[in-house]
């Protein structure tokens, strides 16, 4: 039992094989990506896996303490940001191996031409509580 | 409206329904509905015979779900068929209920909500808030589990090893929430201790237990994690540890050691010690040596290489620890503690850093960066005051 976080990426991952921007796809490719990704979160659902999942737009700002008494700096958006988040997926499952048999799935959806777009996704472990007999290792 | 009494009673009242013809799945979302219709009603209308009410409506939410289903003929031929056997002390029948929630078709995740269901008699909400999953997911997982144990016979005897594992993830890997995980995991074991007389369940009940006792003592006011060798030993639950100690002692007795008796062992010989210099070191490497010789675990041989740097020195820590496999969780956080151990505050300070990156839970991420932090000071300190404060 371990959580993971599938990160989609707007860059900063590696190109992946079916490299065609969606705003070229047809509309039917669109549709038909959208309902995978649907579909994909369902399916998650029916097995008990599923926590959550979001997507993020693509641009946003900086914001930073200003310091006693002044209003939030904020900054940005930089276009020359080289990691950029575009959604994730929250799941919850036995094992790391699960994790990146879900993830390959993910990355498998439907892009231009219908075929599967290879995408590359991260995984990142969530960290958990400790172990309740963790004690007598931890130093 | 007593819930232990409820929660205890969750799982006689499925395997009543059961041997009256009910199959598993239906009889344990039947008796669901009949928990949270007493959790309405008994406030104001106690019964007199909490279990014979508990059966009767459970039996008729059980006919109402079986008449709403499409396949209700055939599933009313089949119960029909079932002669109404006569009540039993139902005792034999929860056993079973733990062997077949801890059936080894079901992943660990799935092994552990149907246990907590239909044998704890948590409500899929509580299992859904302790494990931080939405409700409509643990749902799913625990009747696709049902579905996956539907098949098996709940007259099949089970294995004991099975249902201890399913009890210790309970107990080690619950999260922080409304329902205390870890208390239940004893629970349920208790309740298992007193039907089966196993020394690997006692094991698990006494390695449980003494772990338990420590509890108070494992955190900080600030929520930190306080490793043993720093815990304030007059917090530990000394009636616990008493408890445990004793269930261990009559575990031993039976001469069919296991992994958990093992370990409950070690965990006595730590609460046995009236401070951390005082620890039977040469011991715990003994029973780290069983350990290893019962399961051939690599975290079993990790552990035995802390216990062997106490018990011979860091130099014999360091050279039990090479052997290993460095991808080995907590591998770093042992190597670095071991340098230290033996000196080389540089070496440790690195490793601890490494270990904080790789570490698995924010509270240990904590505890090994403040580690890193407090060497790092001390070797600032010595080569002057002002490399200390440097970076970030």
């Amino acid at each position: 039992m371990a959580k993971y976080l599938l990160l989609k990426h707007y860059n900063g991952a590696p190109a992946p094989v079916n490299d065609v921007p969606m705003d070229q796809w047809t509309p039917e490719e669109i549709t038909n990506h959208i309902q995978f990704m649907r579909d994909f979160a369902s399916r998650l659902e029916q097995s008990g896996e599923f926590v959550a999942a979001e997507a993020v737009a693509p641009e946003g700002a900086w914001v930073q303490y200003g310091g006693e008494g002044r209003p939030p700096v904020t900054d940005g958006p930089f276009a020359e940001t080289k990691d950029l988040i575009a959604g994730w997926m929250f799941i919850d499952v036995d094992s790391y191996e699960r994790a990146v048999e879900l993830t390959a799935e993910l990355s498998a959806a439907p892009g231009a031409g219908g075929k599967p777009i290879h995408e590359w996704i991260e995984v990142r472990p969530v960290m958990s509580e400790p172990p309740t007999a963790a004690d007598a290792t931890c130093h | 409206m007593d819930e232990a009494l409820l929660r205890a009673l969750t799982p006689q009242v499925i395997a009543i329904l059961v041997r009256r013809g009910a199959d598993f799945a239906a009889a344990e979302d039947a008796v669901q509905e009949a928990l949270i219709q007493a959790v309405g009603s008994w406030l104001s209308d106690p019964p007199r015979d909490p279990k014979a009410w508990l059966v009767t409506v459970a039996w008729r939410k059980f006919l109402d779900l079986t008449r709403s289903e499409g396949s209700r003929r055939g599933r009313e031929e089949r119960v029909a068929e079932e002669p109404v056997p006569e009540a039993a002390s139902g005792l034999d029948d929860t056993l079973q209920l733990y062997f077949l929630c801890a059936h080894p078709s079901l992943t660990p995740s799935s092994a552990v909500a149907l246990t907590l269901r239909a044998v704890g008699g948590l409500t899929t909400r509580q299992i859904a808030e302790a494990y931080l999953v939405p409700e409509a997911t643990m749902g799913q997982r625990i009747s696709r589990a049902k579905k996956t144990v539907s098949e098996v016979r709940l007259d099949s005897p089970g294995d004991v090893a099975t249902v201890v594992r399913v009890l210790y993830l309970v107990f080690n890997e619950g999260y922080s929430g409304d329902v205390d995980l870890a208390a239940e995991a004893i629970r349920l074991a208790r309740q298992l201790a007193a039907q089966i007389d196993h020394p690997e369940v006692s094991g698990l009940l006494a390695l449980m237990l003494l772990h338990h006792a420590r509890r108070p003592a494992r955190t900080g006011s600030d929520g930190s994690l306080v490793p043993l060798a720093d815990q304030d030993r007059r917090l530990w639950d000394t009636v616990l540890i008493a408890e445990g100690v004793q269930i261990l002692q009559t575990a031993l007795a039976q001469e069919r050691l296991g992994e958990f008796q093992a370990q409950a062992a070690i965990a006595a010989l730590h609460a046995d010690a009236q401070s951390a210099e005082e620890t039977d070191w040469v011991q715990i490497v003994e029973w780290y040596d069983e350990l290893v010789r019962l399961t051939d675990s690599p975290i079993a041989r990790l552990n035995r290489a802390v216990a062997v740097g106490e018990a011979d020195g860091a130099r014999s820590g360091l050279a039990a620890l090479s052997g290993l496999d460095p991808a080995l969780p907590r591998y770093t956080a042992v190597s670095a503690h071991l340098h230290e151990r033996d000196g080389d505050v540089r070496t440790a300070a690195r490793l601890y850093a490494e270990a904080a990156r790789q570490a698995p839970n924010t509270a240990e991420r904590d505890h090994l960066v403040r580690q890193a932090a407090r060497l790092n000071a001390a070797q600032g300190q010595e080569s002057g005051p002002a490399s200390g404060s440097q970076g970030r």
